[in-house]
């Protein structure tokens, strides 16, 4: 419970959503990621130590190298919750970004 | 590809923000929330059309809105009071869902320009409670509304694919 809101504030960042995108696929070494971003290997490695402090990621180890890799239950719990009110205004945006284009359009 | 529209709701409070970026000038996202005829057009769907009763966009004017299914049955009625109307800038109203236990919410809308062709939109919303705040939350749910599949899910059946 107490790491609720910060699992929200790991998936509002893009750059998290990203890692946890690629994690989804295979588990990967913090290396590996990093390899996928622009940014530096600091910036990936606190990412990644957030998503792991919330939960939505775990470390296995094998042999000397750590791998992340996601964790579908905490995953499962966020989708539950906030995401139909998400996508219900979504979906009213994508409606008034469309009647106001034809409406330029005019 | 990047989600548009994002919901910020930090636990145990009673407020949430939510924020989406637009293809348009903000002059015409604004106008999508002071004109009547174009507030109509965008909170219809298939499913339920959506007439103001009332749009009085201006310091201290009112709306009602109320939104029939396609049988002609009204199901949602909402009205509130504008207390800040800054044009392209500015929208502060109440609003409230007639005949629901959800109280009066206050609703902060800032309309900010990014480019000549894009535009932000920050709504702030403050509910009367934390437990008022949840129970919206979760009206989706009770509504049945479940659209698009979104990135969490897709990331989850994904994963169901590869393991």
């Amino acid at each position: 419970m107490e790491s609720r809101r910060d699992v929200f504030q790991a998936i509002a960042d893009p750059t998290r959503r990203a890692i946890l995108t690629l994690l989804a696929g295979q588990a990967l070494t913090p290396g590996a990621i990093a390899e996928d971003f622009h940014s530096s290997r600091q910036t990936i490695s606190k990412h990644i130590q957030i998503l792991t402090e919330c939960k939505l990621v775990e470390q296995e180890f094998n042999g000397r190298e750590i791998y992340y890799h996601i964790n579908p239950k905490k995953m499962k719990e966020v989708a539950d919750f906030i995401e139909p009110f998400r996508k219900m205004w979504d979906a009213r945006f994508n409606k008034l970004e469309s009647v106001m284009k034809k409406h330029k359009n005019k | 590809m990047e989600q548009k529209t994002k919901v910020n709701a930090e636990d145990g409070k009673q407020e949430l923000v939510i924020t989406r970026e637009f293809d348009l000038p903000v002059e015409l996202l604004f106008k999508a929330y002071a004109e009547p005829e174009l507030v109509e057009e965008w909170m219809s769907n298939p499913y339920s059309t959506t007439k103001m009763l009332k749009l009085e966009s201006k310091k201290q004017g009112g709306y009602q809105l109320e939104s029939k299914d396609a049988q002609g049955k009204v199901v949602f009625r909402a009205n509130g009071v504008i207390h800040e109307f800054v044009p392209n800038q500015k929208i502060t109203r109440t609003f409230e869902m007639e005949n629901t236990p959800f109280g009066v919410q206050l609703e902060i809308y800032e309309f900010k320009k990014l480019t000549d062709d894009t535009s932000r939109l920050n709504m702030h919303v403050i509910y009367e409670s934390v437990a008022q705040r949840d129970e919206v939350l979760k009206l989706p749910f009770a509504q049945g509304i479940c659209m698009a599949h979104n990135r969490i899910e897709e990331i989850l059946s994904k994963l169901k694919m590869t393991r």
